[in-house]
């Protein structure tokens, strides 16, 4: 059995060729493609750490079979930054700790990238209990999440500014 | 994860057809069906790949009042909806206490009809289950059963279904459109999903094959935007399956409950509806004393099917209370944000 | 926006690191996903590799359906006790406290659920899963023993690593018989599953005889030593690389079966073989917090000064190893008691073995401990921080020795003040919220013994005035990459971007374990006696070179800081370290230190960090919902090298504590043994939107004898003191008191 498909990860078309179908996007981004960026912390859905963009939504990428994506885009954390210039959010995490063993992260900044853009497109006002509720999909067992909704709440103030400057402009 | 065969269908015929075989099952975003297949606890020999169906990811509000919702709508999109938040503001609140922002960004509406119950002892192969194999018994009765049911259950199977959204359908009436080899029909949600009785193997009315391709909304079920409310109690603030669950809708006119729609969801096999209750509000002042005997009627009968579920008696009919406390008090502008948590600082008092 | 530049610093930089509130140093490569984890390597032709684990907990396994799993396409060996290497050594064999038992397929037997009993090697991840499926395993199952109840308690030979179980002094019975006020309180702690976000992975590739692993371990050198012993080849042969552990909490202390069992698939198939536990393949062979019962007896006379402690542990280990919750620790040194009692008992079950976990014994200790004094403080008709004062520990109760700090009551002091505990209505269930909830608050004591092993380091000094300071130290996201840079840069007298810092793996010098809070100041204190040993050869240079502006001062007599010696009663006159070392023709200069306890001052001092956990809370009335809504934490651990690192050390340690008190449970079904929430779903842990507002004061403590360094650790101390404090809010709030953990919202339904 092989099974072709192609997918957009980071902009850049990716072709691959699966031995079965079984394979989730998670592995097929991990362990085929080499972008280990995004974690297994479950592979049940359970926990987040896998959380990666698919056409500009967050999803869970251990409970996507990879064959049914196909043609789909995808973002990962290994896509953010432009160059040694760190994304806004990433940037965030680091002035605001919101880490420590730094396993989750992959997983709760696209979240936190997915999130921002969600409230964008609903107009909603960021809070810091919105964020939190937001945000918990994505555990984190350092118990980081002080820091993580900071600089979420950051990262989204500062996004809404420039959509207000955007629309000035 | 075994291995199986993979087909994509390109409409809804061919996938009715490709889905009859022996040991198929749909799979639309996989967030149950991935998880149940890497435990083991689904083994199907085909998949049939139904997310590029055409047609079934609309909302669609209809002439006669009614909403039809595709079966492919992901739970985000339907939360955020502008018509399905503002005339059933219960069913966003609902979704939107749902898992998590990744899951209802992939998880569709059919799906979450679908989806199994979180009983341990079904996600344990090792585990003796009348649903996975008929006959097979219970491990669960004599258990660890403080998520089990205290309504509906049989001696064959004490689950609990674990949906948040069709707690809110199923007190709205909705109706369930399916489409199968004999063609299109549609079904009550209330009688979609079966109670386990001497089959708890038997979760839905489904034949093999057949498609759950929309739920429609009644024209009836919009007279209740203005006092709906959803409350789910759980072990954590978020990300959490209900320990009970009430959705709760009134109209109101001149001080009198006009309707009232009820359901409770995390205590029973399927979403519990009970038209006694509803019955003791219509008509009733909606005051603490009404929505006591709504709560009443809505649990009676219940029984714990294990002494660490005991509580849950108790938990759902004040959960019931709360939740029509909070219907009375009228949906809230915004969406909380905490949606359907009792911290979700929303109008609605409390009552000690 | 904040500012891209990837760490943010206060002040010029030549004043020194330590004390400044740098930004994660590896910061920049976590949030780009570029910090390579275990489970991230994939060397050429690597092999996935998946465990079969059992589904009983005690019989043995008759039949595996190897012939199924080796037709499945891509499965290229099963690995069974058929066909698993010999290993040079028994994995039951005990060659030290630290050394524990392990399930490698010498044999059929099970001892609990989830035991590992083969192991499926295959071309594919998908493959080896399904492989381990299809092995179907058929066993001969006896009735497991489950629970504390299952046997009756023996007294053990040793609690936690080699302490005695039964301490004391005085005559409890007496005190209490004398007491004005007595309570007995039963609480029990349920087992804990550590959950690291990184599940144990192990990429294993065999050159012969020497292997290279990378895996996560909280301990390079032990593991190193676990490894050699049991496949019988030296250590120098081993190589294992561990730059970023995902997470340890004590379960990497000391390696687990499942990552020996990679380096046997490897071995058994002659090519690399990555094996990454699934989530479920966590509870049972990784270690846990054991389940622990704890009655409590105490007496107080009328002023409300305890006449008696007595504190008694039932634990639970496994049925074929030891390790005993020492939870009665912490009445070794918190309240003054003429008579105190601490003694443990000990059952043995059938589950995988328990193991430290984060701020072991003083944890579950803790909780109980702090809810009794709670209790206590009630019955006498005491505010509980009034209580707390008045039986104030001025020495340690358990031996009489002086602490060698204690800042305590400036912990009480500043936080009671933060929090406004002085508004607190001493009755349960005064008061509620805007909203309607009841509000609570409580309080909680926190400690944890201020401990020290063994590291050594080496450092390098540059002419060019850069610097390299290497040592096998790690990070689990305590931050060692940063704190212990900037000891190096500071030891080396160097502006930190001029620091080459490399920690992660067992070809370094030994940077001890990363466990029980004392990594900061073990590996810390060796890196800080090479910077030492590199600016003696340094200042003896340029003090005994008469073209030295140095000349003459003495090695005594000189500073290093930002690149240069500087004459400590001169500071205008200086040299760099280029102009000192151009004059001696050298271009660098070498230096190894190392760092272990000192046993005079051990022997003179009791050490702890402590701290005072103030605690709110609000419960619904109706549903019993709980949620925290407000920590406050003053913490005083000696001298604070990175306040932003550590302030994160006491919020996850706080955050571990709202855990315990009200989330994690593991469930077994007592009939079979096997886990019901071996799961992130149900066995849960807190969620964001579980997070209260939280604050950390960091109390000023100088200590002058507990290390070189001054510092002690801050990893464990948040978690104790923090239960206890939820749970007496919990009992503010409502007026119950629950005393079996977690608390959750059927006990406050009423």
């Amino acid at each position: 059995m092989s099974i072709p498909l192609t997918l957009t990860v980071n902009g850049e078309r990716r072709d691959l060729v699966l031995e079965d179908p079984r394979v989730t996007l998670l592995d097929a981004l991990r362990e085929r493609l080499h972008l280990t960026g995004s974690k297994k912390g479950c592979d049940r859905g359970q926990c987040g750490a896998c959380t990666v963009l698919v056409d500009g939504r967050r999803v869970n990428a251990c409970l996507a079979l990879a064959v049914s994506l196909d043609g789909a885009s995808v973002e990962t954390v290994e896509g953010l930054a432009k160059g040694d210039a760190l994304h806004p959010v990433q940037a965030a995490f680091i002035a605001h700790d919101g880490f420590q063993c730094g396993f989750c992260t992959p997983g709760q900044i696209m979240s936190a990238v997915g999130l921002i853009r969600e409230m964008r497109e609903a107009g909603e006002e960021i809070d810091v209990e919105r964020v939190r509720e937001g945000m918990s999909g994505n555990l984190c067992r350092c118990g980081a999440y002080a820091g993580i909704t900071e600089a979420v709440v950051d990262a989204a103030r500062a996004d809404s500014a420039s959509e207000t400057r955007e629309k000035a402009a | 994860m075994n291995l199986f065969e993979y087909t994509r269908a390109a409409s809804i015929a061919e996938a009715v057809t490709a889905a009859s075989e022996p040991g198929a099952a749909y799979l639309a975003a996989g967030t149950n069906l991935i998880d149940l297949m890497k435990g083991g606890i689904a083994t199907p020999s085909r998949l049939v790949d139904i997310t590029r169906l055409p047609g079934l990811d609309r909302i669609e509000p209809q002439p006669d009042g009614s909403t039809r919702i595709g079966a492919l709508v992901r739970n985000s999109d339907l939360a955020r909806n502008a018509h399905v938040a503002k005339t059933y503001p219960m069913v966003a609140e609902a979704l939107l206490a749902g898992a998590s922002a990744q899951l209802r960004n992939a998880a569709t509406t059919a799906g979450n009809l679908m989806q199994r119950t979180r009983c341990a002892y079904f996600y344990d192969p090792a585990s003796p289950c009348n649903k996975r194999e008929p006959g097979a018994g219970c491990q669960a009765i004599g258990g660890a059963t403080r998520i089990h049911a205290v309504l509906g259950w049989s001696d064959r199977c004490i689950a609990t279904h674990p949906s948040d959204l069709c707690v809110p359908l199923a007190a709205l009436g909705a109706l369930v459109e399916i489409e199968d080899a004999g063609g299109r029909r549609t079904v009550p949600i209330g009688d979609f999903h079966l109670l386990p009785g001497d089959h708890p193997e038997r979760e839905t009315v489904l034949e093999p094959g057949a498609l759950v391709t929309a739920v429609i909304l009644p024209p009836e079920a919009a007279a209740f935007a203005g006092h709906a409310r959803y409350l789910k109690v759980r072990d954590r603030t978020s990300y959490a399956f209900a320990t009970a669950s009430a959705a709760a809708a009134l109209t109101l006119d001149g001080g009198r409950i006009g309707a009232a729609r009820l359901a409770l969801g995390g205590v029973a096999p399927k979403p519990w509806r009970v038209a006694e209750a509803e019955d003791a509000l219509s008509g009733a002042s909606p005051d603490d004393a009404a929505f006591a005997r709504a709560a009443a009627a809505l649990v009676a009968g219940a029984k714990p099917s294990g002494p660490e579920n005991a509580f849950k008696v108790e938990l759902a009919r004040r959960t019931v209370m709360r939740a029509l406390a909070l219907a009375r008090a009228g949906t809230p502008t915004r969406m909380p944000a905490l949606p359907a948590s009792p911290f979700s600082h929303a109008a609605g008092a409390i009552h000690a | 926006m904040p500012e891209t530049a990837p760490r943010l610093r206060q002040g010029a930089g030549n004043v020194g690191s330590i004390g400044e509130p740098l930004t994660r140093r590896e910061g920049p490569l976590k949030v780009t996903g570029q910090a390579r984890f275990s489970a991230d390597n994939l060397p050429p032709g690597t092999l996935h590799a998946a465990l079969c684990t059992a589904r009983i907990a005690r019989g043995r396994v008759t039949a595996l359906d190897v012939a199924a799993a080796e037709r499945h396409p891509g499965v290229v060996a099963v690995m069974t006790p058929d066909n698993a290497p010999r290993l040079a050594k028994d994995p039951d064999a005990k060659d030290g406290p630290f050394t524990f038992r392990l399930d490698l397929l010498q044999n059929a037997s099970v001892r609990y659920a989830n035991q590992p009993v083969a192991v499926v090697i295959a071309e594919t991840l998908e493959a080896a899963t399904e492989g381990a499926r299809l092995l179907a395993p058929r066993y001969e199952a006896e009735a497991p023993r489950i629970g504390l109840d299952a046997e009756a308690p023996f007294k053990p030979p040793g609690v936690g690593i080699g302490q005695p179980p039964d301490e004391g002094h005085g005559d409890v019975e007496a005190g209490l018989a004398a007491a004005a006020q007595r309570i007995e309180a039963v609480y029990e702690t349920p087992a804990q599953y550590h959950n690291a976000m990184e599940p144990h992975a192990a990429v294993a590739a065999w050159d012969g005889d020497r292997l290279t692993l990378h895996t996560p371990s909280q301990g390079l050198t032990a593991a190193v030593g676990r490894l050699a012993g049991l496949f019988g080849i030296p250590p120098k042969n081993i190589r294992i690389e561990s730059p970023y552990l995902g997470g340890g909490f004590g379960s990497k202390g000391v390696i687990s079966g499942p990552q020996v069992l990679a380096c046997m698939a490897a071995r058994l198939v002659g090519r690399p073989v990555k094996l990454v536990a699934r989530r479920e393949n966590m509870y049972g062979p990784m270690g846990h917090r054991a389940e622990t019962r704890q009655t409590l007896r105490l007496g107080a006379d009328g002023a409300g000064k305890l006449t008696a402690l007595d504190h008694h542990t039932l634990t639970a280990s496994s049925r074929f190893d030891d390790f005993f919750e020492p939870a009665g620790g912490v009445s070794h040194t918190l309240y003054a008691t003429p008579n105190l009692s601490v003694r443990h008992s000990g059952v043995r079950v059938d589950t995988g073995t328990p193991l430290f976990m984060r701020a072991p014994g003083e944890a579950t200790g803790s909780a109980a401990l702090e809810s009794a004094i709670d209790e206590m403080a009630i019955a006498c008709g005491m505010d509980p921080l009034e209580f707390r004062l008045v039986n104030y520990a001025e020495v340690e109760p358990i031996s009489g020795r002086p602490f060698s700090s204690k800042a305590l009551r400036a912990c009480y002091e500043q936080g009671a003040a933060r929090f406004g505990w002085e508004k607190r209505p001493r009755e349960p269930r005064q008061m509620r919220d805007a909203d309607g909830f009841l509000v609570g608050w409580g309080l909680g004591t926190a400690t944890f013994p201020a401990l020290m092993f063994e590291a050594q380091a080496s450092a390098e000094l540059r002419a060019d005035g850069s610097g390299t300071m290497v040592i096998g130290a790690q990070d689990m996201g305590q931050g060692a990459w940063t704190a212990l840079a900037q000891i190096a840069a500071d030891g080396l007298g160097i502006d930190i971007d001029r620091l080459t810092f490399e920690i992660g793996s067992s070809t370094m010098p030994s940077g001890g374990i990363a466990g029980g809070s004392a990594h900061t100041a073990t590996a810390g204190g060796a890196i800080h006696a090479a910077g030492q040993a590199v600016i003696a050869e340094l200042a003896q240079i340029a003090t005994t070179d008469p073209a030295s502006p140095l000349y003459g001062a003495g090695n005594a007599g000189v500073i290093a800081r930002a690149g240069r010696l500087i004459r400590r009663d001169d500071e205008s006159r200086s040299e760099s370290v280029g102009e000192i070392l151009g004059r001696a023709g050298r271009d660098r200069i070498t230096g190894t230190g190392k760092a272990s306890a000192d046993p005079a001052a051990q022997k003179s001092y009791a050490m702890h960090a402590h701290g005072a956990v103030f605690a709110e809370v609000k419960v619904d009335p109706d549903l019993g919902q709980i949620r925290v809504s407000r920590l406050v934490g003053a913490f005083a651990a000696g001298r604070v090298i990175n306040p932003r690192l550590v302030q994160s050390q006491y919020f996850g340690g706080m955050i571990w504590g709202l855990s315990f008190a009200l989330h994690e449970h593991a469930a077994l079904d007592p009939r079979t043994g096997r886990f019901l929430n071996d799961n992130l779903a149900e066995y849960h842990v807190p969620v964001n939107a579980d997070t209260p507002e939280m604050e950390a004061i960091l109390v000023h403590e100088d200590d002058p004898h507990v290390n070189a360094l001054g510092v002690k650790g801050v990893g464990e101390i948040g978690i104790t003191g923090t239960a206890g404090a939820i749970a007496n809010a919990v009992w503010h709030a409502t007026g119950v008191r629950v005393r079996e953990l977690p608390i959750t919202l059927d006990r406050l339904l009423g």
